[in-house]
């Protein structure tokens, strides 16, 4: 296998420095480090408005935060989590790893790759920015539903034209790694020879596509019904609130799938090479990550089976719902199986992938549970809810991200990590997580509601159990950013395969991957 | 499927699952599981709730028990030669099934219950449940009696931002009312649920579920309490700043103490005070 490969490109001789390059860069690495750093920021700014939201529920009563801080707060966390930690991370790593897994020396569209970056600070600067308005940042719930959202006051129009500004960011990013998928993989690299992680980054993009322009389409309805004297979903008017979270949902099931799509890919990269033994069941990952996204759009109304739907849509949504643990059951298997047998060692990677698959399950047996619209009724809005998307997204797309890090890491910098502290975090995560988040099953299901900022006393020894976790999440992270940090600056050197296990056409490049690869494509036989 | 056949696959589920079949139900009593709640529907959503517990209890025990037999045996440190294998079509074809065939008769006993529960006819009272930010108003549609229920004075003094009062100290801190929604024993009691401003929803966890309160629409609900007893819940839609502090109380009193109730109620009554 040729790889072709240099450090310096002779007609790109004249690189900009300093703050200028990362401005001015088209290149995919580059623009990969920038979202992976952004996205790492994000984790930071929306964890710590979670401390906030924990600290205040250490304890029934109000000791620090009015009400109406404590709305924003749990809004500004689950905008900030979702729109600028999760998905920018999962971008970032599709721009540096996609190219070098399929062989491409760069993104499809480089500078539409650009912009797609340097839109999201300016979308948080102004979506932060309303922490600082009179009236104060949004508070009705990342979800937004109208009529609250409408008593939203000067941060509104900043809190529609950030979703826009993420949304194009969005679109924008989906079109460059369709394009790339389908167009620059190296000869003979056919669709079903793709390594997966870009199997279902292929799936996410299409999935990106399809419903941000929805969620733009429903922002600007409430945009125009609070600034423009229309009434699309004010029943006042003649309009419908229901009408929003339909449309809202038909955008949020699939988000969801967007934030667990890719965390499926690292994972199915990351248990062959630690088993060193083939991915079991290829085609039947490939195929159950594209059920599952078809899935994901005829089950939207799930979300919403307290709204008073009619008995047929119930038991349509109900029985959709309960199908999607077919395709991802068929996942978990397929993981354990490749496992199964196989030669597993437990670095870092390995460690985030395997507490992946139990936690997630754990996040997918709740949410099985919570398809059976009678036990629904009891479990929406509740605690339970907070405990299972919690599941499935801090151990499930989180842990998957973290273990994609550690992964490559070293073909990034050309250093390995501090194993000792990679182990260490992940042993104060992985505990911690379950600390904050299992309890949360319980006070739900006992009938504490979400989104309160004090509660009654029955449920106060879970919750300070739930606020001791956070606290020790959120700090272990800082080991995850001094890691990464010291990694980067030095370390030991790393082999360009890194990984006795590892596979894969990047692992054929230099560590660290030089600015420029597969100038000329690597032929696959 | 009739109900004792799914309480009894829920029992032996859980009981092959983790032998909490007998937890399960002390579980109630700590605070750690859902109520079992004092309608037909709140225990028949009980069992559901159970019965698929059990289901994921004993998939989980099958599916992570074979991870971590994994985990422990096949480790390189035991000098294992890791096996070829990528595939199985008989296996993969084995584990697509059996999930369908579990999944069907999970949802046979839960479409059974859903129906019953969407059967609002034949109600012997019906209340007409207005949410506002932030309190309930009840409005009896066939006695002229109508009054807002709000948070006690006694949790609102306490739950003010560092009030210095121990809400411990507080009696059914947040989750009492000045004025409860009072009906009687056995009736089936329908709710039109609306609302007066944004969306609300109304739940008491004792009567198997919630349904939200929305502008513009009329939404139905019902319970049938079969036991005398004072019931706690709270709005589940958020709802703005006070959205924590708008709680349901519901006393379930005898068709002689209902009567006598009634009987004290002056028409607009409590409207008037709360004005």
């Amino acid at each position: 296998m040729s790889t072709a490969t240099h450090a310096e490109h002779g007609d790109h001789g004249h690189h900009p420095t300093g703050l200028l390059r990362w401005l001015t860069t088209t290149n995919h690495k580059d623009i990969g480090t920038m979202y992976l750093v952004f996205s790492l920021v994000m984790f930071f700014v929306g964890g710590a408005m979670a401390l906030v939201i924990r600290a205040e529920l250490f304890q029934p009563g109000l000791q620090f935060v009015d009400p109406a801080f404590f709305n924003q707060m749990t809004t500004m966390h689950a905008l900030i989590m979702i729109f600028g930690a999760v998905m920018p991370a999962f971008v970032g790593l599709a721009n540096w790893m996609v190219p070098l897994q399929v062989g491409a020396p760069d993104m499809a569209l480089p500078r539409l790759n650009n912009w797609s970056f340097w839109i999201l600070p300016f979308a948080f600067t102004l979506l932060l920015l309303t922490l600082f308005l009179p009236g104060g940042a949004p508070a009705s719930g990342w979800t937004i539903y109208p009529p609250l959202v409408l008593q939203t006051g000067n941060a509104f129009p900043f809190l529609i034209f950030a979703i826009h500004l993420m949304g194009l960011s969005s679109i924008m990013g989906a079109i460059n790694i369709i394009v790339t998928i389908m167009n620059m993989r190296a000869p003979g690299m056919g669709l079903l020879k793709m390594p997966l992680f870009v199997w279902t980054w292929l799936i996410t993009a299409y999935l990106l596509i399809l419903v941000m322009p929805v969620l733009a389409g429903a922002v600007t309805m409430l945009l125009t019904d609070k600034y423009f004297g229309t009434s699309f979903f004010a029943a006042g008017g003649g309009g419908d609130p229901v009408m929003f979270q339909h449309i809202f949902w038909f955008f949020g099931h699939p988000e969801v799938y967007i934030m667990i799509l890719p965390a499926f890919g690292i994972i199915s990269e990351i248990i062959p090479t630690f088993a060193r033994k083939p991915l079991f069941g290829y085609s039947a990952m490939v195929y159950a990550t594209a059920s599952i996204a078809f899935l994901s759009f005829i089950v939207w109304a799930h979300h919403m089976f307290t709204v008073g739907m009619p008995l047929a849509g119930q038991l349509f949504f109900m029985f959709t719902t309960m199908l999607i643990a077919v395709p991802t059951g068929v996942k978990v298997f397929n993981w354990v199986a490749t496992m199964w047998r196989g030669a597993m060692t437990f670095e870092t990677p390995m460690l985030f992938a395997l507490a992946f698959v139990f936690l997630f399950t754990i996040g997918g047996f709740s949410g099985l549970m919570l398809a059976i619209v009678p036990a629904d009724l009891q479990y929406h809005d509740s605690y339970f809810v907070v405990a299972h998307f919690h599941y499935v997204l801090v151990p499930g797309a989180i842990f998957a991200i973290m273990a994609g890090v550690y992964y490559w890491l070293p073909k990034w910098t050309g250093h390995m990590y501090n194993e000792k502290m990679g182990k260490l975090h992940f042993w104060l995560t992985a505990i911690s997580v379950n600390v904050t988040f299992f309890p949360m099953h319980f006070v739900g299901l006992a009938g504490m509601p979400r989104r309160i900022p004090d509660y009654a006393t029955q449920f106060a020894d879970f919750n300070a159990m739930a606020t001791v976790g956070a606290f020790v999440f959120g700090f272990s992270q800082l080991l995850f950013a001094w890691n990464i940090y010291r990694c980067a600056k030095g370390g030991e050197k790393a082999t360009a395969g890194v990984w006795e296990g590892s596979h894969g056409l990047e692992w054929t490049v230099p560590s660290p991957a030089p600015l420029h690869t597969f100038d000329t494509p690597p032929v696959i036989k | 499927m009739s109900r004792t056949t799914t309480r009894w696959i829920g029992r032996v589920a859980a009981g092959a699952g983790l032998g909490l079949a007998v937890q399960a139900s002390a579980w109630a009593d700590w605070g750690l599981n859902m109520p079992r709640g004092v309608t037909e529907i709140s225990n028949e959503v009980y069992s559901l709730h159970m019965l698929i517990f059990g289901i994921c209890v004993a998939i989980a025990v099958v599916v992570f028990g074979a991870m971590i037999w994994s985990i422990i045996h096949h480790r390189k440190s035991r000098g294992v030669e890791p096996a070829k294998f990528s595939h199985s079509t008989k296996v993969e074809i084995v584990w697509t099934v059996i999930p369908i065939v579990i999944l069907v008769a999970m949802a046979v006993p839960a479409a059974d219950t859903l129906i019953r529960m969407e059967d609002t006819r034949n109600s012997d009272i019906t209340v007409k449940i207005t949410g506002y930010q932030w309190m309930w108003e009840y409005e009896y549609l066939e006695e002229d009696v109508r009054f807002f229920s709000r948070l006690s004075e006694a949790s609102n003094r306490a739950r003010q931002l560092r009030s210095g009062i121990d809400v411990r100290q507080v009696d059914n801190y947040l989750l009492d009312v000045d004025r409860p929604l009072v009906v009687p024993v056995g009736a089936k009691v329908r709710l039109l649920l609306t609302s007066n401003d944004v969306i609300h929803s109304w739940w008491v966890p004792d009567f198997g579920g919630k349904k939200d309160a929305i502008p513009g629409f009329i939404n139905e609900f019902w319970f049938q309490a079969e036991e005398v007893g004072t019931y706690r819940g709270q709005c589940a839609e958020l709802c703005g700043r006070d959205h924590g502090f708008m709680p349901v109380v519901v006393e379930v009193v005898s068709a002689d103490q209902y009567s006598a109730w009634l009987a004290g109620q002056s028409p607009d009554a409590g409207v008037a005070a709360a004005r």
